[in-house]
């Protein structure tokens, strides 16, 4: 089996420190070992690789910047982005879940959360024994999900919820869901879990992206849920918000594992590869793209770097977040586009991990909010005008 | 029971090796440097050992401050403590075993699992010497191992086959590839890794019996030969095999 051995034209490394080297050695090899040699069958049958769920929980990968007595690591943040990164260099249908798992699921219930709900969630999320998704899009709300119409109205002794979401990472596998809706025209987080009556989550079909990860509506008709299932720190678009910014961190450092191996494979084959009597990378015009994909990848990394050490110092601005994510993502799909020209019509096969790669990335780029949302962020940071509302 | 594991520190397999100016070692610059290989599985074999009968686990390393590298990863995959013998210079085989053996017999362990063999001088005999200046019995190439009281039943690989062997503690177990999957080192062992200290200990000079007088790269492969495309190529094929290849 051959080691993945990184891509690092800057010497990153030396400005990582002995932990995160160790975690990202570990992960790396865990997805060596563990996720490359089965994820194009996934992907090929559609399935999420479910055995995989307790291996990730022993090696400690569920919400890993939480407190040692939930069960986590309880690491930093550029710690957290590397294991993003390396697991997306296995496929972003396993970040993904990870994403969920932690930035979307822990992360609120620790923030947001009572005790009692801490308490017994969070270990068992941590341990990968239960599973979570979270629900915010809904099929007429994406972009605009301040405008969602699910909605929870007080009964007695709890809430009861009505409406739908769409596109929900990990719907159909969770035993709990993290719900937004209005209460009184307020948005709240609520935990709705599996099997309570009048809640459905069917899987949606027919995705050309993401195909090793599970996709799926929430469905609530007339679901009542007991008054301590609403999490009671949450308030107003605001806390879904927070929640994304954590997910949206980890994106940044996962598409850099899609441009890793995308690179690496585009560069090995260039090569080998024989045209003309020459191999291809002896071309012009294949260097240039092989530079281009490097030079990429360093500047995502460095990138990455400096906001995991503006997050570890709590310094970070969610406008530096999205402009993360909006560079990383678009410039990962670039890469694994031109890794795909490299490879000429090999590049199109699953022998090969580049079109699954340039897939994914279609979705990484447009959820987490799309690219003209994270501009548009950024655009009305820096002019003082909001263009989108 | 105490249980010692010795670990080595070495070059990825996967990286590309440069002679040093000196031309008597490789040079360190860009080589990023693992755990021996065989080593994990000797620490896995360790830690369940352990795991089934109780005890504690140390592992031990001869060499640098760079050294600590590895073990920390023998820490984070769970390894109780861990003792540096810290010297910079070169030590062949029995230097290192001699110093891996006053510690051993320090530590009072009783059962020491090494790796088959050190994946960068390759001379697979670090764990015998050891056996042999301890007095203690010594199985190879383990490919199954199993405690029961004081009997070892352990599992040699051989040409073509297995080989079932006894012995007793105290021993040395040389671990090959198969004996067990060795574990990630997972977030919570790097963190609890964290806390222990490597205890470090200074080494008498090197007493070296043999010195390396030159290094060289192997000489590149030869191109290959394409001889035909289809099966009125096999007799020629045959005898380039036979008379030139020398290998039917
Ligand atoms: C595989 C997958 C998994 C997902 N998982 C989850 C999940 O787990 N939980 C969850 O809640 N959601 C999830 N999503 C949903 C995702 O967050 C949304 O798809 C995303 O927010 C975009 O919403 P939309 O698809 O409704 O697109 P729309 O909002 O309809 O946008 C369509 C296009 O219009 C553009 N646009 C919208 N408004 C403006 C504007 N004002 N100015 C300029 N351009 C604009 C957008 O940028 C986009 O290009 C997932 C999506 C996918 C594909
Ligand atoms: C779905 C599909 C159907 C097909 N159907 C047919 C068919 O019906 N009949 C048929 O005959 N063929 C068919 N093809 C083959 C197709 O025409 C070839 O894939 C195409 O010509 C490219 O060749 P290649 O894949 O070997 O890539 P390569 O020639 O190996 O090229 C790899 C990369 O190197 C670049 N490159 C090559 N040489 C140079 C150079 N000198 N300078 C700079 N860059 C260079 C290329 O642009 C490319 O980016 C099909 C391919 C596909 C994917």
């Amino acid at each position: 089996m051959q080691r993945f051995a990184g891509v690092d034209y800057f010497d990153i490394e030396s400005l990582l420190n002995e932990d995160e080297k160790m975690v990202r050695n570990s992960v790396r090899e865990f997805v060596d070992v563990e996720i490359i040699p089965i994820i194009e069958k996934h992907y090929r049958e559609n399935s999420f690789p479910m055995h995989i769920v307790p291996k990730l929980g022993e090696l400690g990968l569920f919400g890993i910047t939480l407190p040692q007595k939930y069960g986590c690591a309880e690491m930093n943040n550029v710690a957290y982005g590397l294991v993003m990164q390396e697991l997306e260099r296995g496929d972003s249908g396993v970040r993904s879940f990870v994403s969920v798992q932690s930035s979307l699921v822990m992360y609120p219930i620790f923030t947001f959360g009572s005790d009692e709900q801490k308490d017994y969630w969070l270990p068992k999320l941590a341990s990968g024994e239960k599973i979570g998704c979270f629900g915010l899009t809904e099929p007429d709300f994406g972009s605009n999900p301040g405008g969602m119409v699910t909605r929870a109205e007080k009964v007695s002794g709890g809430y009861k919820l009505n409406g739908a979401k769409m596109w929900i990472t990990n719907g159909t596998l969770a035993d709990v869901a993290v719900v937004w809706a209005k209460l009184d025209g307020e948005i709240h987080g609520f935990l709705v879990e599996k099997g309570m009556p009048g809640f459905s989550a069917p899987e949606m079909k027919g995705k050309h992206s993401l195909k090793a990860s599970v996709t799926s509506e929430l469905i609530f008709q007339d679901v009542v849920i007991p008054e301590k299932n609403i999490l009671p720190g949450s308030k107003g678009l605001k806390s879904p918000l927070m929640c994304l910014n954590q997910a949206r961190y980890g994106i940044a450092w996962g598409v850099v594992g899609s441009m890793m191996e995308c690179y690496n494979t585009a560069l090995n084959y260039a090569k080998s590869r024989v045209q003309f009597g020459k191999p291809i990378a002896a071309y012009q015009m294949t260097q240039e793209k092989l530079v281009y994909m490097l030079n990429e990848i360093t500047k995502s990394q460095l990138l990455n770097l400096q906001l995991g050490r503006l997050k570890d110092l709590g310094k970070v601005k969610h406008t530096q977040i999205s402009m993360a994510k909006r560079n990383n993502c678009e410039k990962a799909l670039e890469v694994a586009r031109m890794s795909r020209e490299i490879l000429g019509a090999n590049g199109i096969l699953d022998e090969y991990p580049v079109m699954r790669h340039s897939a994914n990335l279609e979705s990484v780029k447009t959820y987490e909010g799309t690219h003209e949302m994270h501009t548009l962020i950024i655009g009305e940071d820096i002019t003082g005008f909001s263009a989108f509302e | 029971m105490k249980i010692a594991v010795c670990v080595s520190h070495v070059p990825d397999t996967a990286t590309k090796i440069n002679i040093g100016s000196d031309g008597k070692k490789i040079d360190p610059t860009g080589v990023t440097y693992i755990i021996n290989p065989y080593d994990e599985f000797a620490v896995e074999e360790a830690l369940k050992t352990k795991e089934k009968f109780g005890g504690e686990t140390v592992a031990i390393c001869v060499g640098d401050d760079a050294v600590k590298e590895t073990l920390r990863k023998a820490l984070a995959m769970g390894i109780d403590n861990a003792v540096l013998l810290k010297d910079s210079i070169y030590r062949d085989s029995i230097s290192i075993a001699k110093a891996l053996a006053d510690e051993i017999k320090n530590q009072n362990a009783d059962l020491v699992f090494f790796g088959k063999q050190s994946v960068d001088y390759d001379n697979s005999i670090t764990g015998q010497l050891t056996a042999e200046l301890l007095g203690y019995n010594c199985v190879t190439v383990v490919v199954g191992f199993q405690l029961e009281g004081n009997k070892i039943i352990a599992e040699r690989e051989v040409e073509g086959g297995k080989e079932i062997v006894e012995t007793s503690l105290p021993a040395v177990i040389t671990a090959q590839k198969g004996l067990n999957e060795p574990r990630y080192a997972s977030l919570k062992g790097i963190m609890a890794a964290k806390k222990k200290v490597i205890e470090e200990k200074p080494l008498p000079p090197a007493e070296n019996y043999v010195e390396i007088i030159a290094m060289k790269k192997p000489a590149p492969k030869q191109p290959g030969k394409i001889i035909g495309t289809d099966s009125s190529a096999v007799p020629e094929l045959v005898r380039l095999l036979h008379e030139e290849a020398k290998v039917i």
